[in-house]
């Protein structure tokens, strides 16, 4: 175990030996130190965190452990370390929602999500709408008309028809509301112990019909973030849902398809620069997302950010924080500073945009670190959770 | 491990006296009061919830004394600043 | 939310800071530890060193029963959650904390089942949902969670259960402090006193402080005005050359404690002789064990833990930051080799961790509320 300390500990001393070696030398050729106060040395180590942080990502773990499949740093870490690093290829590099192809001249949006959430039926939907939902959003705030899914399902051994039946019936629903239609899939059945009941992987494929280009990495300083609604529902659905904590609540999952509020805000807007379905690690680390990819600060507020009063009831009860929960119909928008108020506009004509609020901007100070102004007044760093007590919430 | 959270008792449990159903701003939850035996809450009290249990009552009057502190200075401060204001004015 | 949001106010927080500011004295320099994990934890989620001048420096104490678990005793449940048919139940705060050879979660991925509870009720209602298996319930915390275990246990008993026990890793607030006062490495001027553990144990427990040590305490809540409230306390206690013990957090803390919950513990618990702390090493009577007479309960008894003694890694200085010597971005591994994805000690990886707390809100240069100092003075 601590043979992996020893291992880091050297790569760091290594990489910080290779930057003062880079330090640029006065004329004389001696390397200029600044003075060192006690303010000074706190700046010398959170610039050394910062060039820590900025370093290849390497999978400590000998094992996959439950907080890889969070959402949080150690899922990025995961896909960085082993899945970008063997599938390389530009088209994969961005890490948005879905990719953005060129096919015969034609562009075409490709996306896929597994569904593993249990339990499969809670308040609000149930797995089926997860999975419309979640691939049809996806296509969405990368900017394409969702047309088609594939749906994969494994099933456990002993999993009953009528509940396979339901779920299928919620697929077909949710697909009529969303206007996509499932043209193939997959079964295979797995032995009982496994699969909890029934996985579901859809993948989707949309066009591209707009001029635009969306990323996460185009957000420039002045930029204002804006949320469709409140957060954490679904997270706190399905904490509820499982019915371990004994906590009854009036909260319902948010689960819907975003496409039509999606074309709504970029019909107005067409100036958006990036849109993310916050699903799993919540909001606060699409804010991170955006910070590391375009290398600038954000800067939220706590006050503007809507969150319904029973998640937040919950989720104080619980000790977690909203901003980390997952959504399952929320998009995150990122939009220059000067059309922020049409964009608010043009989400809250949609119901379900009903509470669209900007909840903070971007900014040139700071790259690369999202902060948030308290309630209180006071500023605190809001950065990527590890892994997440919540397993498996969609 | 110190995380406290208030909340309001709505019920007790009708078979079970050392269950209580509170409400933390619309969420509800069986909790534990049996560590308040000796003075046992009664709907409409509000407590102190930890790990699923009570701990302690929330003493309404103390409540309102050190919001009255904190609004008295808050009061003396908008004073001042007024009247700093109003120095700088003449 | 009430009796939070009343207590989250900005505008009042304005006017705290600068009386706060008023009391010092100029050209000194303060120090006021906080003992509790807690308060730590709010101290930088809401922001809160903003409102302070810079003469005052806020040091962490120990008081995190997580960050205090040494190497070992990780090693020690783990090795009670690889015993066949157990289920091992933990709060989620010690899911991440690192053992010689891994995590809860590591372990978990290794072939345990360690599940993680809201309350140890939660442990009790696994037990009686599966007779067929030994539920361990690993508890940790200070007096604060101590009766909620204590009834926990009671409980089991009252119901003839034969197959919960506890792994008991309670630990006591007043011998930390102590070990605190007694280090040479710390000038201290003033203690904010622990909160919730106060509802337990009351405020006597700290007289010894204002008494012997000269040390002004003032016991508070866990919103962000009440720590600048008890902040603006001791200050003034501190002008006024008094050193007292106080509570602010009357509204829940009773300057007794609770008879209930005390007797409870001392019915199902009792001290241990001496108990390994993290960083501060062996401390006499400063944690808890089962009584023989809930031996059957008791999971040191039922199963053999190995107990052995694991150093913690060369490079860790978690003993330091604990005793708030080292403020966490001056350990040398710091965000570097350790961050809360790779965390080396304890102080990283628990939610009230000093380390966790800098580096999750607090990392970054601070630019006081200018107002703060300026108004209020004379």
């Amino acid at each position: 175990m601590s043979r992996w300390i020893d291992e880091a500990l050297a790569e760091h001393a290594q990489a910080e030996h290779e930057h003062s070696a880079h330090e640029p030398l006065t004329p004389a050729g001696r390397a200029e130190l600044p003075l060192a106060e006690a303010q000074d040395r706190e700046q010398q180590v959170l610039d050394r965190i910062d060039r820590a942080r900025r370093r290849r990502p390497k999978v400590r773990e000998e094992r996959v452990t439950m907080s890889h499949g969070a959402g949080g740093k150690a899922t990025h870490t995961l896909i960085e370390a082993v899945f970008l690093d063997a599938f390389r290829n530009p088209l994969l590099e961005p890490l948005e929602d879905a990719a953005a192809l060129q096919v015969n001249g034609a562009r075409i949006a490709l996306t896929t999500d597994s569904y593993v959430v249990s339990p499969l039926f809670f308040p609000g939907g149930d797995i089926g709408d997860l999975a419309v939902n979640g691939t049809v959003n996806d296509l969405s705030v990368s900017g394409a008309r969702p047309l088609y899914l594939s749906a994969g399902f494994i099933l456990e051994e002993g999993f009953p028809v009528a509940e396979l039946t339901r779920l299928a019936e919620s697929m077909r629903d949710a697909a009529a509301a969303a206007g996509v239609h499932i043209v193939t899939g997959d079964t295979k059945v797995v032995q009982k112990g496994k699969a909890d009941g029934c996985y579901i992987n859809t993948a989707g494929v949309g066009v591209i019909e707009r001029d635009i280009d969306l990323g996460v990495a185009h957000a420039q300083p002045g930029d204002a973030i804006i949320v469709s609604g409140p957060i954490g529902d679904h997270g706190v659905t399905i904490m509820l849902a499982r019915g371990e904590l004994d906590i009854e609540a009036d909260i319902e999952s948010d689960t819907a398809p975003l496409n039509h509020l999606v074309a709504g805000l970029l019909d107005q807007v067409p100036s958006v620069r990036a849109m993310r379905d916050a699903t799993r690690g919540g909001v606060a680390t699409i804010l991170n997302e955006i910070a590391r990819a375009a290398d600038v600060g954000v800067l939220v507020s706590e006050d503007d950010i809507p969150v319904r009063a029973e998640v937040r009831g919950a989720s104080e009860l619980l000790g977690i924080d909203p901003m980390y929960v997952a959504c399952e119909g929320r998009l995150v928008a990122v939009v220059p500073g000067q059309d922020a108020e049409a964009a608010v506009a043009a989400l809250r004509a949609h119901p379900l945009g009903e509470q669209a609020a900007v909840i903070g901007h971007v900014r040139q100070e700071q790259p690369g670190i999202v902060q948030l102004k308290t309630a209180f007044g006071g500023t605190r760093i809001v950065d990527l959770l590890v892994g997440d007590p919540l397993p498996r919430i969609c | 491990m110190c995380l406290g959270i208030p909340g309001e008792v709505i019920e007790l449990h009708p078979d079970q006296p050392d269950l209580a159903k509170v409400d933390v701003s619309g969420v509800r939850r069986l909790i534990n009061i049996g560590l308040l035996a000796d003075d046992p809450p009664k709907p409409g009290e509000w407590v102190l919830i930890h790990v699923g249990f009570a701990l302690s009552k929330i003493d309404e009057h103390e409540a309102a004394a050190a919001l009255a502190f904190l609004e008295g200075i808050g009061q003396a401060y908008e004073d001042e600043i007024a009247a700093l204001k109003e120095s700088l004015i003449e | 939310m009430r009796f939070v949001d009343e207590f989250r106010d900005a505008d009042k927080a304005h006017a705290l800071a600068a009386k706060i500011a008023a009391l010092c004295e100029p050209g000194r320099q303060y120090k006021l530890m906080e003992v509790c994990g807690g308060h730590t934890h709010t101290i930088y989620k809401h922001g809160l060193e903003d409102y302070l001048p810079e003469s005052i420096t806020l040091v962490h104490g120990p008081g995190c029963p997580v960050c205090v678990i040494p190497m070992g005793r990780v090693d020690d449940a783990i090795h009670l959650a690889s015993q066949p048919d157990v289920i091992m139940t933990s709060f989620g705060d010690m899911m991440r904390v690192p053992g010689s050879g891994g995590s809860f979660f590591d372990a978990n991925a290794e072939g345990t089942n360690i599940r993680m509870v809201y309350s140890p009720l939660d442990s009790l209602k696994l037990a009686r949902q599966n007779p067929g298996k030994q539920v361990v319930f690993m508890a940790i915390g200070f007096e604060t969670t101590a009766p909620s275990t204590a009834m926990t246990m009671i409980r089991a008993a009252a119901e003839g259960l034969k197959n919960f026990s506890v792994f008991c890793n309670h630990v006591t607030i007043v011998p930390a402090i102590k070990a605190i006062l007694d280090s040479p490495d710390l000038r201290l001027d003033g203690f904010i006193g622990p909160g919730h553990v106060s509802t337990v144990i009351g405020c006597r427990p700290y007289e010894f402080i204002a008494r012997d040590y000269g040390k002004p305490v003032v016991v508070a809540g866990f919103e962000p005005l009440d720590i600048l409230q008890s902040i603006y306390m001791l200050m003034l206690q501190l002008s006024q050359g008094r050193s007292e013990v106080e509570n602010q957090y009357a509204r829940v803390v009773p300057w007794d404690g609770n008879i209930v919950a005390l007797k409870a513990i001392g019915q199902t618990m009792e001290l241990r002789p001496y108990f390994e702390w993290r960083g501060l090493g062996f401390i006499s009577h400063s944690a808890l064990q089962v009584r023989e007479k809930y031996a059957a309960m008791d999971a040191e008894r039922l199963f053999q833990v190995p107990g052995v003694r694991v150093a913690d890694p060369k490079a860790c200085q978690c003993g330091e930051v604990l005793k708030g010597v080292l403020k966490p971005w001056e350990c040398k591994v710091f965000g570097t080799a350790c961050t809360p994805e790779t965390p080396i000690g304890t102080c990283m990886v628990s939610p009230e961790g000093a380390c966790a707390a800098y580096y999750n809100f607090g990392r970054m240069n601070r630019s006081r509320v200018a107002e703060a100092a300026q108004v209020g003075r004379p």
